[in-house]
């Protein structure tokens, strides 16, 4: 008898980092150790409590870990809310890798690329900067402009200070949304910023975030110079079966969970607006 | 061509049904047709068509996944598919027949889904030409002609004899396990039965009905259509014509608590329902418009975008006479193709 891809793996939770007030990074192995499967940067897996519910959230690690994969996940709802009571050892179910990934090893090879994130946008860019970071002479200079609401809110920020900060070709332009007591960096929103820095329109832009805040940089961005065409962004949508036969995430005729998430702008163009 | 005798018919059933299992459209009390499990005594139905389609056979309306044992902070996964046995549905119309092939574009495109694929290795579809067509029927809208279904064997009744042909190899098998009931027979007032059912196809109210004004390119001239407004209006979100459907597949997968754990299934879904799309954060498609638009592009437009212009309708006329509100893809087709 097939494996089929709906019939899941076990999974278990190695470690649970807190990263803000309602967002915590979940590591997680396979019982036997190492990998429960392999992945390329920007695809997600189905994570599920059976009985509590089972949803689609993108793998924030990079491929190049070899021991295990991320997920920093945001408590908004049911599932999010159990997962966000989990102990160490606890065992989930997973099942994947689904959709596309960003093109790391094609179009965006060589290129100065420039990353920009909003909140919990930065979980499925932190795959590719550290995708990129492990194979730095792959790709030009990167510029990551993360913003959160606050300094409490920005995801990875031990990360960001200790590693992305620290690498040579790597520029971090961090912003919060208001002025903040310990806090001597940029304030103000994500889209905003990114035309203030002005950056090179040779960049190829990877984008997530919140949807307004996507709408606005991309305007944004336009106004620079940029084209739809050198800017990628990923999706969310609500997502079942993960390989584009149960009908949920269908836009057009594109299944964000198997032709998606990752999609350049000019390609969501030719889609009706209904995300 | 190969025949039996009608009046033979029982005996053809019981052998049929002596090598594997045989379902035949059979009435219910209340009247409406039904696949039944044919045993010794249950007679074919003369309905034109089942109340619903043959997709429950490879597309079940609920189906189990698998179970998961809850241990402290331990999972058990227990995969509870087994390989289905052998089996024979007797007398799909021309229309379900295609849905089939519709679904298969679904569900044996990669990643092939195993329950879909299992249930269809096992299963020989037997159609029955059509003889006397509803004032519903549209199938051959889409390319289909009645009198000639597909399937892997075919049937055809003169009012005296059952006709059968194979299609295919499963059909060719099927034919050789009752071959020594069929004998050759002439199919000069077949023939005539033919001719007649094609004239009385040629003048049904529906058989104008063009797809001409749709398709995979047609995204943008229907998607902003005004005309959606109101054809939406009335809709109920009730999702009867998803349900009867023979062409939807949009499926929900949920858990459910058993005696012994937790127990994983899926069942048909409806995008025409409200929680369709909703997430955690939001739902892209607040509105029953919104909701309706995207069943009827997914058939005329997105559906033959991905799969060489083939349309996600077969005509069968269940939504038209299902509706509780009267409104159906005939009505949403008529009105979008009038700019």
């Amino acid at each position: 008898m097939n494996s089929d891809t709906l019939i899941p793996h076990v999974g278990v939770v190695s470690d649970i980092r807190i990263d803000t007030p309602d967002v915590k990074t979940f590591r997680v192995v396979s019982p036997e150790g190492g990998k429960v499967f392999e992945h390329m940067p920007g695809q997600c897996a189905m994570l599920s409590v059976p009985g509590v519910g089972e949803a689609m959230f993108s793998i924030t690690s990079s491929p190049t870990n070899k021991e295990f994969m991320e997920f920093s996940i945001k408590k908004c709802g049911h599932l999010t809310d159990w997962l966000h009571s989990m102990e160490v050892g606890q065992q989930i179910t997973i099942r994947g890798p689904y959709g596309n990934a960003f093109p790391v090893d094609t179009e965006l090879k060589g290129k100065d690329l420039l990353f920009v994130a909003g909140g919990i946008g930065l979980a499925p860019l932190r795959s590719v900067i550290n995708y990129v970071r492990d194979k730095r002479s792959d790709y030009g200079d990167v510029q990551i402009v993360y913003g959160s609401r606050s300094k409490d809110d920005l995801v990875d920020y031990k990360e960001i200070i200790d590693e992305w900060m620290k690498d040579d070709g790597v520029e971090v332009n961090l912003t919060i949304d208001n002025p903040q007591e310990g806090w001597d960096g940029h304030v103000g929103f994500v889209p905003n910023y990114v035309k203030e820095l002005s950056p090179s329109t040779s960049k190829t832009v990877l984008v997530c975030g919140p949807p307004i805040m996507i709408k606005f940089t991309l305007a944004g961005l336009k106004e620079l110079g940029f084209t739809e065409t050198q800017v990628y962004t990923t999706m969310e949508l609500r997502m079942k079966c993960g390989v584009g036969k149960c009908g949920r995430c269908n836009i057009g005729n594109k299944y964000v969970c198997k032709d998606g998430p990752v999609f350049r702008f000019d390609q969501l163009d030719a889609l009706p607006d209904e995300y | 061509m190969l025949k039996i005798s009608l009046s033979r018919l029982d005996e053809l059933f019981a052998a049929i049904a002596e090598k594997q299992a045989l379902y035949i459209p059979a009435d219910r009390a209340d009247g409406a047709a039904e696949f039944r499990k044919w045993e010794p005594g249950t007679a074919m139905s003369s309905k034109l068509n089942t109340l619903r389609s043959a997709k429950d056979f490879f597309f079940p309306q609920t189906e189990d996944l698998v179970d998961f044992k809850m241990e402290g902070k331990n999972i058990d996964i227990i995969d509870r598919r087994s390989e289905h046995e052998d089996f024979v549905i007797f007398g799909v119309r021309a229309c379900d027949a295609r849905s089939f092939t519709i679904l298969d574009k679904v569900f044996l495109s990669e990643p092939v889904d195993s329950f879909y694929k299992d249930r269809r290795d096992h299963g020989t579809v037997v159609t029955m030409a059509c003889t006397r067509p509803a004032e519903t029927c549209f199938c051959g809208a889409f390319g289909i002609d009645a009198t000639e279904p597909e399937g892997d064997a075919a049937c055809w009744s003169d009012g005296e004899d059952l006709f059968i042909k194979a299609n295919t190899d499963k059909g060719r098998a099927f034919i050789d396990s009752i071959s020594s009931l069929l004998e050759e027979g002439d199919t000069a007032k077949l023939d005539q039965v033919k001719a007649k059912t094609k004239e009385i196809l040629s003048r049904l109210p529906l058989a104008g009905l063009s797809t001409a004004a749709f398709g995979g390119d047609t995204l943008n001239e229907h998607f902003n259509s005004e005309k959606w407004g109101q054809l939406s209006e009335s809709c109920l979100g009730c999702g009867t014509c998803t349900f009867v459907c023979p062409t939807c597949q949009c499926y929900d997968i949920k858990d459910v608590k058993t005696a012994n754990g937790i127990r994983r299934f899926r069942c048909w879904d409806s995008c025409m329902y409200s929680d369709f799309t909703k997430m955690a954060h939001g739902n892209p498609r607040t509105s029953q418009l919104e909701r309706f638009r995207q069943r009827f592009m997914h058939k005329l437009v997105y559906f033959p975008a991905n799969n060489d212009g083939e349309f996600g309708c077969v005509g069968c006329g269940r939504c038209l006479s299902k509706c509780p509100i009267s409104m159906n893809i005939v009505k949403v087709m008529k009105a979008l193709e009038v700019k």
